[in-house]
């Protein structure tokens, strides 16, 4: 099922099973049979951990999703709630323990709180009266979840929110303890770099974590070499522009939750034989999207438009694999064939539906609209005319475009112009209130707070020296072959994976002027190795980095970031971590006043 | 002729950032149909061997027996009454690698917890909240003597403790000091609600003034519960007046009444914002007042059916708490002719009407709109917007050729007009343009295009076959 996952340089499905044998744990720790109340956000990533069929094993009988009421009768001995500890939540399953009939025999209650207890949230249950009916209460702790071969994330949505807008910590203490975890089971991380506030924090938490374990050595050989934690607010820019990868796309226009995409389920009406006008089906298509599935493994990190022409080599290849059989004269070549027949289908099945989700993409990408937006965004980040109102973006409020795509399009502006003039800036959110409604001052004071949009103080602006120094744009990005990572934004090569590309080569005390310029401080730390786990480098053999993205990563930086991995002459291996996977829509949302996505 | 493919990409070249470069994009659309095709042609050859199954197990979708779509299934088989249910029956799970080092479990990596806890002698060592609901008679003989080191561990580790015997002011605040340090937001809310407890407001906001980690802590605690009473005076307290009072404004949403809104928003008027946002606030109050004046009017305007405009054209929703521009266009839309026009701004305020005028096809009043007269009194058509835009909101608005072409023909750059002129069919434009730029190669060129025998292939031959004209091809 997770066969992927140790594909990698790192065996990922070593903390897979960690976190599987924890659930099982737990599970028999409330003996007797059991229903699970849901809340419903947790299923996604807990899908990654485990199937269903591991719940059962361990005598789960019944499941429902929470909401408020009487809990559907279910006649089995303990009721779970896996559940995040917000405190909506918690009023909820207050109402589920007050509508229990009384008349039934009781039945125990167990919270299973995640990825963490929460003092706020136990607190709640007890001013809501409801906490001595809890036999049990528990956490698991899911901080990083496995999402590919060389992916991390903790899907810890509103992180980016609450480091930057609310100052909220906790969920930098998560990272550090997913961090130790994580060097738990694949030994201590000899270096550390990092560029942030919040990267200092991590790096600080980690150092006093593994001061307190003291005396309990980790004797297990390092698999990473190098740590390098990165603060999303030191490239604001990355997230705003439209990903222009084949998996970025996919995420930019339909969205990935937890490796699966909904798409519009015309394009994949099967057509069959005998069958003429077939109802269109209404669900939306369901797919899943990792490396287990090889031809997307090829394609996902492509520019999209050199996604084409792999489809059509790989149409080229599964015909004639199939053409074969006519060659197959002895039973047993028959027979071999016949034995291939699964796998090929496999590749055929794989093939239509990226072929289809290709068509899909293609008729936005080739749209007006799209060309415009892009067009835009790349002015924006060559810096022409940033320090004037857009009448791109003027027009776009005019026709009320979605409040998202103009909040990416003014952020943008502001962070390449090192903020906006206070004209231009309050001309902007004088239009964007008249259009939208006024209720949006909440939201743009939030874009202020994060730093995405701001006046321009006294300071000059030095977006053009960072884009200079950085080479974030390359004139001649190759689309087709690339030879550097700007080919993922068809010319814009993300801030944070240049930084990261620096760091392993030619270091960063070679970009110093800029790293200052850049908000945070930068760092390096050790951490000492017991005797005898230092590693004896082969000749030639790859470094191996944990990049950690603290508030959120895209897929075209991911994608980046495996090119400088494919790379022959890089000696690095990248494998990513981060709190949440994003894309400018999703991270701007996150940041709006009372984003609808945090209501359950 | 609609703008052909060929001219678009052209356009898109030619201009300044061919950063998507679309150069093939004719070949590879075509690549992708032509794979599509050959996918589909192995089909038939495949049907037979049961593509549904094996699908199942692949890719289709969401594999079955994954958690939310058992989830989904229980919720649906519930319904079904209480009848055992049916559990999907497929196996999902491989024998995995992982299964060697399964020794690990998260919470035995954390030797040195498991080493506090066995240590301290605490057996339970998943169960720790019984102390939490324990009566108080109970709950006393389980204090025991913690440090504040020891207590802000415990509190980490989720373990029960008593913050009670922390009763100077020195002592609270150490407790508190430990929690930051230990970056656990959850030992530091505890303690916060210790101290909010057991503080009188001047201490604590005091206290947490110097404390900037844990008055962050303490602002999200508040807001999280609600307590918007004590959040105010904290900012108040603090000077954070600007902050406080988008706070205060926030609260609009929770009233419901239009009325008691708007005298909410009077009542915020006062505050000191930040910037422009008091006069945004004060943009806001003055657009509601205005709205419960239009919709009570208008809302017995309708029900009379006197006015023809909202019979033929009914209300689709109320224009209360409706964005200014919505509004702008509602008035545009059914009170255009009245006397009291809003002072807006010329380009938006311009945008909107001709958008609103044009939605009800009245293309007089949308004409009205470019006239301008100077002292001779001849009329020339001006425009705010550029005429491109313009031509947009008609189009949009499903005007015919004739209105559109009018407008087409006042673009001034002549490539974007011919551009524009061929998108909507206005060949007239076309023909001219291409005469004035004497471009013979162009104009022969779209006589392609063009209807046989029609009166346009017509003019075009008379003007390829005037003599008169110095072509400049």
């Amino acid at each position: 099922m997770a066969a992927h996952l140790s594909y990698g340089r790192v065996n990922l499905n070593i903390l897979r099973e960690a976190a599987r044998k924890e659930l099982r744990e737990f599970l028999d720790k409330c003996a007797g049979s059991k229903a699970i109340v849901w809340d419903e956000y947790l299923t996604g990533p807990f899908g990654l951990i485990a199937q269903y069929s591991l719940l059962k094993e361990h005598e789960v009988e019944k499941m429902f999703t929470l909401k408020s009421g009487r809990l559907p009768s279910a006649d089995v001995k303990n009721i779970i709630f896996f559940i995040r500890p917000r405190l909506e939540l918690m009023d909820i399953i207050a109402d589920n323990i007050f509508s229990e009939d009384k008349l039934h025999p009781a039945r125990d209650f167990h919270i299973l709180f995640v990825p963490r207890r929460s003092m706020l949230c136990e607190q709640r249950l007890k001013e809501q009266g409801v906490l001595g009916s809890f036999v049990n209460i528990d956490e698991y702790i899911l901080d990083l979840i496995p999402f590919d071969g060389d992916l991390l994330s903790m899907e810890y949505e509103s992180a980016f929110r609450e480091c930057y807008l609310e100052n909220d910590q906790t969920s930098l203490y998560h990272t550090a303890k997913g961090l130790m975890t994580l060097q738990a089971l694949y030994g201590t991380i000899p270096q550390i770099f990092g560029k942030g506030d919040c990267a200092r924090h991590v790096a600080n938490m980690m150092l006093r974590m593994k001061r307190e374990f003291a005396g309990t050595q980790n004797q297990i050989l390092p698999v990473f070499d190098t740590l390098l934690l990165l603060d999303r607010n030191v490239d604001l820019l990355t997230p705003l522009a439209t990903q222009l990868t084949y998996e970025g796309l996919i995420d930019e226009i339909y969205g990935i939750n937890n490796g699966y995409v909904k798409l519009p389920p015309e394009k994949f009406a099967q057509k069959k034989q005998g069958e003429g006008s077939k109802d269109l089906p209404t669900e939306p298509k369901k797919l899943q999207l990792n490396s287990a599935e090889e031809l997307y493994a090829e394609i996902r990190d492509k520019n999209f438009n050199a996604v084409g022409a792999a489809l059509s080599k790989k149409a080229k290849i599964i015909s004639a694999a199939f053409e074969e059989r006519h060659n197959a004269k002895t039973v047993g070549e028959i027979k071999q064939f016949v034995s291939q027949l699964p796998h090929m289908q496999a590749a055929r099945s794989s093939l239509a539906n990226h072929t289809s989700v290709a068509e899909l993409i293609k008729d936005i990408t080739t749209s007006e609209a799209f060309f415009d937006n892009l067009t835009v965004e790349q002015e924006f980040m060559t810096g022409v005319d940033t320090d004037k109102v857009n009448t791109y973006v003027e027009d776009c409020i005019a026709q009320k475009d979605p409040l998202i795509k103009i909040l990416r399009l003014v952020s943008m502006q502001s962070v390449c112009n090192n903020g906006l003039k206070p004209k231009v800036l309050d001309y902007y959110k004088r239009e964007i209130l008249q259009t939208y409604g006024y209720e949006h001052i909440l939201t743009l004071n939030n874009l202020e707070k994060a730093g995405l949009l701001k006046p321009q103080t006294g300071s000059r602006n030095n977006y053009p020296t960072i884009r200079k120094t950085l080479k974030l744009w390359m004139e001649d990005a190759n689309e087709q072959n690339p030879n550097d990572i700007s080919y993922v934004y068809s010319g814009y090569a993300p801030l944070s994976i240049r930084l990261t590309q620096v760091l392993a080569r030619p270091g960063w005390r070679s970009i110093e002027e800029v790293l200052k310029m850049l908000p945070g401080p930068h760092f390096e730390e050790r951490q000492q190795l017991p005797s005898g786990l230092h590693k004896k480098r082969q000749q030639g053999e790859n470094r191996t980095t944990l990049v950690f993205f603290l508030g959120g990563v895209t897929y075209a930086e991911i994608a980046a970031l495996r090119f400088l991995s494919q790379m022959e002459d890089s000696g690095m291996e990248y494998i990513i971590a981060t709190t949440k996977l994003i894309n400018g829509t999703t991270w701007i949302k996150s940041l709006m006043d009372r984003p609808e996505s945090q209501i359950p | 002729m609609m703008k052909s493919k060929a001219d678009e990409e052209d356009y898109w070249n030619s201009s300044k950032y061919n950063a998507f470069t679309f150069d093939d994009a004719d070949d590879e659309l075509s690549a992708l149909k032509e794979t599509k095709k050959a996918v589909n042609s192995i089909g038939p050859l495949l049907a037979e061997d049961g593509e549904e199954d094996w699908e199942r197990v692949s890719w289709s979708g969401e594999p079955v027996g994954s958690i939310s779509w058992s989830v989904k299934e229980m919720a649906a088989s519930n319904q079904r009454a209480d009848r055992e249910p049916a559990f999907p029956k497929i196996s999902t799970e491989t024998p995995s690698l992982g299964k060697s080092q399964s020794g690990i479990s998260l919470s035995s990596l954390f030797k040195g917890e498991t080493v506090i806890r066995s240590l301290l002698g605490d057996p339970s060592l998943r169960l720790y909240t019984p102390e939490l609901r324990k009566p108080k008679s109970e709950y006393k003989d389980l204090v025991s003597d913690w440090s504040a080191e020891e207590t802000v561990q415990r509190l980490q580790q989720g373990k029960g403790v008593t913050l009670e015997k922390f009763r100077s002011l020195q002592d609270k605040l150490l407790l508190l000091d430990l929690a930051v340090a230990a970056h656990d937001g959850n030992a530091i809310t505890a303690v916060l609600i210790y101290l909010k407890r057991t503080l009188c407001k001047e201490v604590l906001f005091r206290e947490l003034e110097s404390r900037q980690t844990a008055l962050r802590h303490f602002i999200h605690y508040l807001t999280e519960n609600r307590e918007q009473r004590l959040l105010l005076e904290l900012l108040r307290a603090l000077g954070r007046t600007e902050e406080a009072a988008l706070l205060q404004y926030k609260d609009y949403k929770n009233i419901a009444d239009e009325n008691k809104r708007r005298d909410f928003l009077k009542s915020c008027l006062s505050l000191q914002f930040g910037g422009e946002d008091g006069n945004h606030v004060q943009d806001h109050y003055t657009l509601l007042e205005r709205q419960i004046i239009i919709e009570a009017a208008d809302r017995k305007a309708e029900r009379e059916g006197k006015l023809e405009v909202f019979q033929k054209f009914p209300r689709k929703a109320s224009i209360l708490n409706m964005p200014l521009i919505t509004t702008l266009y509602y008035c545009c839309f059914y009170h255009y002719n009245e006397p009291e026009q809003p002072a807006q701004r010329p380009k938006q305020y311009f945008t909107t009407a001709l958008a609103a005028r044009a939605k009800l096809k009245n293309w007089t009043d949308v004409d009205a709109m470019f006239n301008s007269r100077n002292w001779l009194g001849f009329s020339k058509k001006k425009s705010p917007l550029s005429f491109q835009r313009v031509v947009d909101i008609l189009q949009k608005n499903s005007a015919p050729t004739r209105v559109l072409q009018e407008y087409v023909g006042l673009v001034s750059d002549a490539e974007l007009r011919i551009g524009l002129a061929q998108k909507h069919k206005c060949h007239d434009i076309v023909i001219n343009t291409y005469r004035d730029m004497k471009d013979r190669q162009q104009l022969a060129e779209y006589r392609k295009k063009v209807e046989r025998g029609s009166a346009e292939e017509r003019k075009i031959d008379e003007l390829l076959s005037n003599q008169q004209i110095r072509w400049k091809n």
